[in-house]
């Protein structure tokens, strides 16, 4: 495996540092913090069915979507705990996810992408078709609100949780499926690799937690879901987070959270770059130029710089016959 | 006879529904004046729809990847084309030159920001156009953002007669441009040297170079005249929307995606078939079933391409990809 | 008088594995050379190397000039034609496109260069419409072919022509090689498992186990050889 800090260190020293943080950070900056770790549980999740399994999905903010929905509904009907709504929209979203994965085993390559694209289209829109229930573009307000830090602490928490189940998941055999379909379908199949299983399950896994993050995102919008939050520029901000994660390991994750977290919301007084029309600018330039350098993510980079330091570039790259133009 | 045996039995079942659905559209059309105005309103409108998926699938036959900046790129060109105006130019001088401008803008980010990645991951890739998408509506918005802009068209709003049908002169030019746009990338593809290169280099990259083409610049060409043909749809839709707006391209660029998926991103005309199949439905919906609310019809026409792709993974005119091993 | 190709210490690599470990060899002009060897010896990619298809160093001199970083596109520009392993047929273009492709660094009318492919494959001209990929395995070798000499080389390599081939196509490809050499003056390296074939065709020949040359000479001096009978001509 890669040499970097043995995860004894950076886990606990991680860790450490989000539990000082609220108390450093003003309440505007914990919110900003909190909203990070949402993404690091949405980014996580994809990241194991892009970085893991290969398939790319434009689709995940649906996941968002319908967890978001379900912590929302469920409190204000049956004024459920939130935490437990959470779980809830795990398990739902865990169930969705295979059932979108089964026949999505059919597509490959880009026609999946397409077609998660059209979840993302399709699934904010029922809101607006079931209105009686699912309070239409007005939205659906849960009675429940919570401060700041609780909203931190609770994103956190089940960020550990699932960083935790994510890492059990992925070393032992299921992991290694995983990366077996990725690196050579036809391999895995040939040394008897169950690939529709294990690619359903990973979507069922991704989903589940895009699930858990949608409900996340709603607890810390003030309880409130609506339709426009859940648009296909949320599933869009996700995909760019697990690229720009690369794969593999914590910090990369931490980054690509932080990346889609903070960045679209760089502070308006900070000059230029916090402008209405600077920011867009500069994100658009950042993510093209972030891929350019190292397209295999912030995950990568430190292979890259110790291949850079040693300036054997070369042995880097993949092996490719010159004049073909793709892999 | 070698030919009829190889051809796919799905192909054929495939091209005899479509052409049952054309006569269907034609006997309604002549039974009500209606139904047919909004025929034509969407052949005019697939076309256009069409000219964006033949864009896409063009980038995706030869480098496998989704250009999701496509539609921006060609909002990009529309206001540049309102420039031009602004600075004197007439409307179909303006119209050209953007064209010009179109495919020079294509090769540049072909060389300058895809080329680099491209051959190491397409996921990375696919990242890039994302990045794109955002940069572009940033600095559209940093350039034209604030006041409301309008693009002059030069088609008017009368319409024609013919045998009582009303049909819009916009109709007819969308229909016209888009169709002569087309018509030359074809010719291109079918008739020129150039054309067979660029197809080649799309299909086996090694085997062309071996032939003495340079792949590379066959690839920056590809995006050029993608980049052309977004110019055009975004040209030919304007005219419909009232005034320049930064995100008018994003649902003609969502349903391009759907036409691509449809007729299967492998086949360019499948593209613009599919295209001119979702216009239609379109129009024809919004006619017959008021039920449907615009938000809705973007998730109808995607459902109805995941029913297809779940028929025919590889899209209506889709070739299967085998996989050598 | 120097030969048409030289190789002097070539080297190539796959990433980290190490294929030809300092090839060299020379093919003089109007002549048939032979490649034989062990799979993977490196015979392919000798090929490579030359058509810049894969990277390589050491020197490489093609009709007197030094082909530094060319790559294929510019190895096929100064008359270098490569016949890869498994053809590299285009099977969803049509036999006539195929064939134009082959003309593509050609400037000017192509018709008599076409006209004169038509005469060693006469059959084409029948099968122009027809869609590449559904020619037989041999017919496309022979289409491979065709294309390579309609950009009018001055160096043919071909690999492996004879692989997944009926003997009786086989023998006539060979034999329009050899008749293309003859008349045509067109010098050819050809990277060939069946070792008699090769020999029989070829003036002279090399044989390169693990990424060396381990024997040379000609193909009299090699058809005579003990090793080279036991282990590659069965007798």
């Amino acid at each position: 495996m890669r040499r970097r800090l043995p995860a004894v260190v950076s886990v606990p020293g991680v860790a450490g540092v989000l539990v000082v943080l609220p108390f450093i950070l003003s309440s505007y900056h914990t919110f900003l913090a909190a909203e990070v770790g949402v993404f690091f549980v949405a980014v996580l999740g994809l990241n194991i069915l892009t970085g893991y399994t290969g398939q790319i999905s434009i689709g995940h903010g649906a996941f968002m979507a319908i967890g978001g929905y379900t912590t929302a509904v469920m409190s204000r009907d049956h004024h459920t705990n939130l935490i437990l709504t959470i779980l809830v929209a795990f398990a739902i979203c865990f169930v969705v996810g295979l059932l979108f994965g089964l026949p999505a085993l059919r597509l490959s390559g880009a026609y999946l992408a397409l077609a998660t694209f059209a979840l993302a289209i399709s699934v904010p829109q029922l809101p607006l078709q079931w209105s009686r229930y699912l309070g239409g573009s007005g939205g659906v307000q849960s009675p429940e609100t919570k401060g700041n830090v609780w909203i931190y602490g609770a994103a956190w928490s089940v960020s550990a949780v699932l960083f935790l189940l994510a890492w059990l998941i992925l070393r032992g055999r299921v992991g290694r499926a995983f990366r077996a379909v990725r690196d050579s379908e036809i391999a895995a199949v040939a040394s008897g690799v169950e690939i529709g299983v294990y690619k359903t399950l990973a979507f069922g896994i991704s989903a589940a937690y895009c699930g858990a993050a949608g409900a996340l995102f709603v607890i810390a919008s003030n309880g409130f879901a609506q339709p426009d939050q859940f648009n296909v520029a949320l599933s869009l901000q996700l995909l760019i987070g697990a690229a720009v994660a690369g794969l593999g390991s914590l910090w990369g994750i931490l980054a690509g959270a932080a990346f889609v977290g903070l960045l679209p919301n760089i502070s308006p007084s900070v000059p230029i770059i916090g402008s209405e029309q600077g920011r867009d600018v500069v994100y658009g330039l950042l993510v093209v130029l972030v891929m350019l350098v190292l397209p295999g993510g912030l995950a990568g980079l430190p292979a890259r710089l110790r291949s850079l330091r040693r300036g054997l570039n070369r042995k880097s790259k993949p092996v490719k016959l010159r004049g073909s133009s793709s892999q | 006879m070698e030919r009829l045996k190889t051809a796919d039995v799905g192909q054929v079942a495939i091209a005899v529904v479509l052409l049952a659905g054309a006569i269907a559209l034609l006997v309604c059309s002549l039974g009500s004046t209606k139904f047919a105005t909004s025929t034509v309103a969407g052949v005019a409108l697939g076309l256009v729809y069409g000219s964006l998926a033949l864009a896409l699938v063009l980038i995706y036959q030869a480098t496998h990847v989704i250009n999701f900046a496509q539609g921006e790129l060609a909002m990009f060109t529309t206001y540049i084309a309102y420039q031009l105006i602004q600075w004197g130019l007439s409307y179909w001088e303006a119209f050209f030159a953007t064209l010009a401008i179109a495919f020079l803008l294509g090769t540049v980010l072909q060389v300058a920001v895809i080329r680099p990645v491209q051959h190491r991951s397409v996921i990375a890739t696919v990242i890039v156009t994302v990045g794109l998408f955002i940069l572009i509506d940033g600095v559209v918005n940093w350039i034209w953002g604030g006041s409301f802009r309008s693009l002059p068209s030069p088609f008017g709003i009368a319409s024609y007669d013919v045998g009582g049908v009303p049909i819009e002169h916009l109709w007819v030019w969308q229909a016209g441009v888009v169709l002569a746009g087309l018509a030359g990338v074809w010719a291109l593809f079918r008739f020129t040297k150039l054309g067979l290169a660029m197809r080649a280099a799309a299909l086996r990259p090694a085997s062309a170079a071996l032939a003495g083409v340079r792949v590379e610049v066959m690839l920056a060409i590809g995006w050029g005249l993608a980049a052309l043909l977004g110019a055009v749809a975004g040209l030919m839709t304007e005219p419909s929307q009232y005034f320049l707006d930064q995100a008018f391209m994003q649902p003609i660029l969502v349903y391009a995606f759907a036409a691509a998926a449809l007729g299967g991103l492998e086949s360019p005309a499948g593209a613009v078939v599919g295209g001119i199949a979702i216009g239609v439905l379109q129009t024809l919906m919004v006619g017959y079933v008021p039920q449907i609310t615009s938000e809705l019809q973007l998730p109808l026409a995607f459902a109805l391409i995941l029913a297809v792709l779940l028929v025919k993974p590889n899209g209506l005119f889709g070739r299967r990809q085998v996989q050598r091993v | 008088m120097s030969a048409l190709l030289e190789l002097e210490d070539v080297e190539a690599r796959y990433g980290p594995i190490h294929a030809l470990h300092g090839i060299s060899l020379a093919v003089e002009e109007g002549t048939i050379v032979a490649v034989l060897g062990p799979n993977g010896a490196g015979k392919t990619t000798t090929l490579r190397a030359v058509s810049g298809t894969v990277r390589r160093s050491g020197r490489i001199v093609f009709a007197g000039r030094a082909l530094g970083r060319t790559g294929p596109d510019g190895a096929a520009r100064l008359g270098i034609a490569h016949v890869p392993e498994g053809r590299g047929t285009f099977s969803e273009l049509t036999v006539w496109e195929n064939l134009r492709l082959g003309a593509y660094t050609r400037r000017g009318s192509i018709k008599s260069d076409v006209e004169r492919v038509l005469t060693y494959f006469p059959w084409l001209s029948d099968r122009r419409r027809q869609q590449a990929g559904t020619l037989s395995g041999g017919e496309q070798q022979m289409l491979a072919l065709a294309r390579a000499f309609v950009q009018r080389p001055k160096l043919l390599l071909l690999d492996e022509p004879s692989l997944g081939l009926a003997p009786v196509l086989v023998s006539e490809i060979f034999r329009i090689v050899r008749e293309l050499n003859d008349k045509e003056g067109l010098s050819v390296l050809v990277v060939e498992q069946n070792a008699h074939l090769a020999l029989q065709a070829a003036q002279s020949g090399y044989v390169i186990e693990a990424g060396k040359i381990v024997l040379s000479g000609t193909s009299a001096e090699l058809q005579a050889d003990d090793a080279i009978r036991a282990s590659y001509l069965g007798y």
